[in-house]
């Protein structure tokens, strides 16, 4: 268990959340999964504006069934806290 | 005129329905470029009308349907002149868009807006001028004017304010968050959620769809159902000059100038 803002959190389904994302993001993105890890800055590392980060963030909201307000991801760049971020919605 | 082939959008009928297709890059901003060419569709549809029974407006830009209104050119423009210029100027743009999305409001035949990808400001404001929005499952819906100091000014609230409840649209505008399609059909803005890069061959159905009823009662439901609200129309955009002229604006928009992101005004 961890707790991120204030939410107890358990890491075995965080950890599979980051996985989704990260394969989510390689399938989209066409980069190999290998090449993708949790502390990766995913505008760098997939090469994305901020109009490529909203499409992700609709894929991520269709993939889990879940809402997540863009001004929640402010500041938000590597794919360990985006699945966080998503975490806590679930 | 029955086709229109122009710099920002085309035009033609096709079996009854006109489709009308922005396809200006990067993604379809409202600037003079697209406004001139909005104003001259809008001027040919007591023609197109004896020829048409629907109007479908879409993107041929795989980004989205419209960004909204060309920030870049708006604060280009406005670089070059100072005070009451300014003002004037501002007006004159604001006023000739109110024309062109009342034109499209009440155009005499039901109209149907196939929205895909992003869904911003401007171009939010422009699908809520149709009767039906279509919605790509990857549409994205935003009001982001509030991080730049403004309101949206393409007639955006009142017409939300028509087709919902008080609360979505303040949710929408005061937050500036983006919404997804199956959300905004939630929130009652969208009708139809289709699967990736469907939404204009579900238009062109739904279009087959309205041909088969009488269009004077179509057209006399439309007006019943959706009258336009033109008191709060003309108040936006005292309101939206009003903030248009403060220094928080400038900078806001410099910002956006400046920065070579996409949407540098999001998250």
């Amino acid at each position: 268990m961890r707790s991120i803002c204030g939410n107890i959190v358990d890491m075995s389904s965080l950890q599979s959340t980051t996985d989704e994302v990260l394969r989510l993001a390689a399938e989209h993105f066409k980069v190999p999964r290998e090449q993708l890890t949790p502390d990766d800055d995913f505008f760098k590392k997939l090469g994305i504006n901020s109009l490529q980060a909203l499409d992700l963030l609709t894929r991520i909201e269709h993939h889990f069934h879940i809402e997540l307000p863009d001004y929640e991801l402010q500041g938000v760049s590597d794919f360990r806290t985006l699945a966080e971020r998503i975490q806590l919605r679930l | 005129m029955k086709t229109f082939p122009g710099k920002a959008l085309s035009w033609r009928v096709e079996d009854g329905a006109i489709e009308l297709t922005l396809d200006y890059p990067p993604c379809n901003e409202i600037g003079l470029a697209m406004l001139a060419e909005l104003e001259q569709f809008v001027s040919a549809l007591s023609s197109l009308r004896t020829e048409a029974h629907a109007l479908i407006i879409s993107s041929a830009r795989s980004e989205g349907f419209c960004a909204g209104g060309d920030l870049r050119e708006l604060f280009r423009l406005s670089q070059q002149v100072t005070g009451a210029k300014r003002l004037s100027g501002l007006r004159d743009f604001i006023e000739r868009i109110h024309a062109v999305m009342n034109a499209l409001d009440e155009a005499p035949f039901t109209t149907i807006a196939a929205v895909n990808g992003l869904t911003f400001g401007g171009g939010f404001e422009l699908a809520l001028t149709c009767d039906l929005i279509i919605a790509d499952k990857m549409a994205r819906f935003c009001f982001p004017e509030l991080r730049l100091g403004l309101i949206p000014g393409f007639g955006g609230i009142p017409r939300l304010k028509r087709d919902l409840g008080n609360g979505v649209v303040r949710d929408l505008v005061l937050t500036g968050r983006s919404i997804n399609a199956a959300k905004a059909q939630t929130a009652g803005i969208v009708s139809q959620v289709t699967a990736e890069g469907d939404a204009l061959r579900v238009a062109r159905q739904t279009a087959a769809q309205l041909k088969k009823f009488d269009r004077n009662t179509a057209l006399a439901a439309k007006r019943f159902i959706k009258p336009i609200p033109y008191d709060e129309l003309r108040r936006e955009i005292e309101i939206f000059c009003e903030l248009f002229m403060r220094p928080a604006v400038e900078k806001g928009l410099r910002k956006f100038v400046e920065s070579k992101d996409a949407l540098p005004y999001l998250p």
